[in-house]
């Protein structure tokens, strides 16, 4: 298992470099001068000069990549040039609406799918089994931003029983925080709860089809305790690897849900930024998000591995 | 986004759709036969007809929209659904029906470009890495660097960069994308070179670029073919999206993320401005992701055995 983990973990150094080199050539794909199009289409060129020389845009490409991944490796991410903070300190203002959106998003997608797929796959080929399918199938197709817009329409216009945006700290007032969150985590949780759904459903498919399901049954074990209690635990285990891919997709929706339900967080502070090309901001941005992410998948791994020793077997 | 029914379920659904459309006779060895058995599947079915549709009205816009995409009518802002604007007005007075119509041209030209982008690089990519070992490792270090960002993120980066315009949006969603395609156009090919008829091409003498193309390549048209269509598919909510966040095609366009964004702000007093187009953008990537799910289900060995 520990060896296992260091092979994982020495994994992880070529592909945040590769990483880092990507979210640093950003700046270098501008067509023209970088310095010119952050400073603006006014700007004089004293000042274009002042930001070349502020961005350190005159040293070799590769001292300037040395110099912003080793700020990387030391959580210093620059300083945002419209709101004139270091970006690290802005990105730690805005990781708890992300943070607890991705977080209820998730939560709201496993209690969504976990039922649903157990439900399709015992009661396979029934109506109850198509209509869960058909509405894990829209889950996926369903824009995040089109059903977020929905979801607004539905419970703050019409209905009125919940905010249609903003976002109310968890410690000012718990309450309003709940009401202020049930919607965008249902707009970025209901597709994840749709590939959810599938894969608890198949892999309960092929659980169920097992011997030892059919001696529990024939044991004489009511269908509840078989299905929770024998086949569900197993079915869980495959169903584990699309969490990484799930983690990975919330993260990337967060950007368009606080959007469009106004929360203040590190997806809406990237889309503000590309209108204001406040580059060391979008690259600093991107690059956490996608650590975040390596480090989740390498963590889902992991679990995976520990919960299922057959992996671990034929890792070693 | 695939389905994840087991072989056996999809093999025993085809074989009742075969009997039940009285199509038994069928057999593998006929001609396009997983054309004929992507035709029994209904959901399929229904959603390659409603795709024809979008196509039409795509291709026939200017014959079949009442208005131009950018035809302003003050006198009649925000007018609600009626027989005079099936799909009501926007703050302009611009025909939402025309411009949802307009808007599907954008979506099908971005979402049909980026799967060729993919299908051209990805393959390329995938079936050098699975070909050569000594490239492997390189080319897919690259491609699991690329797959570390949310693709959503790195679209927005990339666009950051490059600017809006319809152009950079293709251009960002090939490269957001490619990665997937190689994947599978490499596992194919670590496959397929190991089987024995590329054994034999080696011997008579063929150069890597004949075995390549004509073996390597063709074996793994099934399963690109069906990540192709998802392709197509998650383009077109891409698109959506960035144009959505003001990351994509320019604010103005008739496109169904920017038209979907505009009606936001009146979703209390005009519903009609997002829905509409909304409503077009969710059935097209649904029906789509249910050609995807058929044609897996028919190009599928395992239901052409039986």
């Amino acid at each position: 298992m520990t060896a296992y983990i260091l092979r994982r973990l020495s994994l992880l150094v070529p592909v945040l470099l590769i990483v880092g080199v990507l979210v640093f050539s950003l700046i270098h794909l501008t067509p023209g001068d970088p310095a010119a199009i952050i400073a603006g289409e006014d700007a004089t060129t004293e000042q274009i000069a002042d930001m070349r020389e502020r961005l350190g845009l005159n040293d070799p490409i590769h001292i300037q990549f040395f110099r912003w991944f080793g700020g990387v490796v030391r959580l210093d991410l620059g300083d945002s040039i419209f709101l004139r903070q270091p970006v690290t300190e802005a990105l730690l203002d805005r990781v708890q609406p992300t943070g607890l959106l991705t977080l209820y998003s998730l939560t709201l997608a496993i209690l969504i799918a976990v039922p649903a797929g157990v439900i399709a796959a015992v009661r396979r080929n029934s109506w109850v089994d198509r209509a869960l399918m058909v509405v894990s199938i829209s889950g996926a197709a369903i824009p995040t931003f089109f059903f977020g817009i929905l979801l607004i329409l539905l419970f703050a216009v019409i209905l009125r029983w919940l905010p249609s945006g903003g976002y109310v700290d968890i410690g000012e007032d718990p309450i309003r925080h709940v009401k202020s969150m049930i919607l965008p985590a249902l707009a970025l949780g209901f597709s994840t709860a749709g590939l959810l759904a599938r894969m608890v459903r198949s892999t309960m498919l092929d659980v169920l089809r097992e011997d030892y399901i059919r001696t529990a049954f024939a044991k004489g074990l009511s269908q509840k305790t078989v299905v929770l209690l024998h086949a569900l635990r197993n079915a869980a285990i495959p169903a584990m690897t699309v969490l990484g891919v799930s983690l990975a997709n919330l993260l990337g929706g967060s950007v368009v849900v606080e959007t469009v339900f106004n929360l203040p967080g590190m997806g809406r502070l990237v889309v503000e930024s590309v209108a204001r090309r406040d580059f060391p901001v979008i690259q600093g941005t991107v690059m956490v998000i996608a650590m975040i992410q390596v480090i989740v998948m390498l963590l889902v791994d992991v679990l995976y591995v520990y919960v299922d020793p057959r992996v671990r077997y034929g890792a070693d | 986004m695939a389905l994840t029914e087991t072989g056996d379920e999809v093999v025993s659904a085809q074989a009742s759709r075969r009997r039940r459309f009285g199509l038994a006779a069928i057999t593998p060895a006929s001609r396009y036969y997983w054309l004929r058995l992507l035709l029994t599947n209904p959901a399929a079915l229904g959603s390659l007809c409603f795709l024809a549709v979008v196509v039409i009205l795509a291709v026939l816009a200017p014959v079949v929209a009442p208005y131009g995409p950018t035809f302003v009518n003050p006198a009649d802002r925000l007018v609600g659904p009626s027989s005079g604007y099936w799909f009501g007005t926007d703050t302009l007075g611009r025909d939402i029906f025309s411009r949802t119509v307009y808007g599907a041209r954008i979506s099908l030209l971005v979402g049909l470009t980026v799967m060729v982008g993919t299908a051209v690089l990805g393959s390329l990519i995938g079936l050098a890495a699975g070909f050569y070992p000594r490239l492997d490792t390189p080319l897919m270090r690259v491609m699991d660097g690329m797959d570390a960002f949310p693709s959503i993120l790195l679209a927005i980066a990339i666009m950051a960069a490059f600017g809006a315009s319809t152009r950079n949006v293709i251009v960002a969603l090939v490269v957001v994308f490619t990665p997937n395609v190689s994947r599978v156009v490499r596992s194919t090919t670590l496959v397929n070179k190991r089987q024995l008829y590329v054994e034999s091409a080696r011997c008579i003498g063929l150069r890597d670029r004949t075995i390549l193309l004509r073996y390597i390549f063709l074996n793994s048209l099934s399963p690109l073919i069906v990540q192709c269509t998802f392709i197509v598919a998650f383009a077109i909510l891409a698109e959506a999206s960035l144009s959505f966040l003001g990351a994509g095609v320019p604010a103005g366009t008739a496109t169904w993320g920017n038209m979907v964004s505009e009606g936001q702000g009146y979703i209390r007093t005009a519903w009609w401005i997002a829905v509409f187009p909304g409503t077009f953008l969710f059935l097209t990537v649904l029906a789509i992701n249910l050609i995807g799910d058929g044609l897996r289900d028919s190009l599928d060995p395992r239901s052409r055995e039986r």
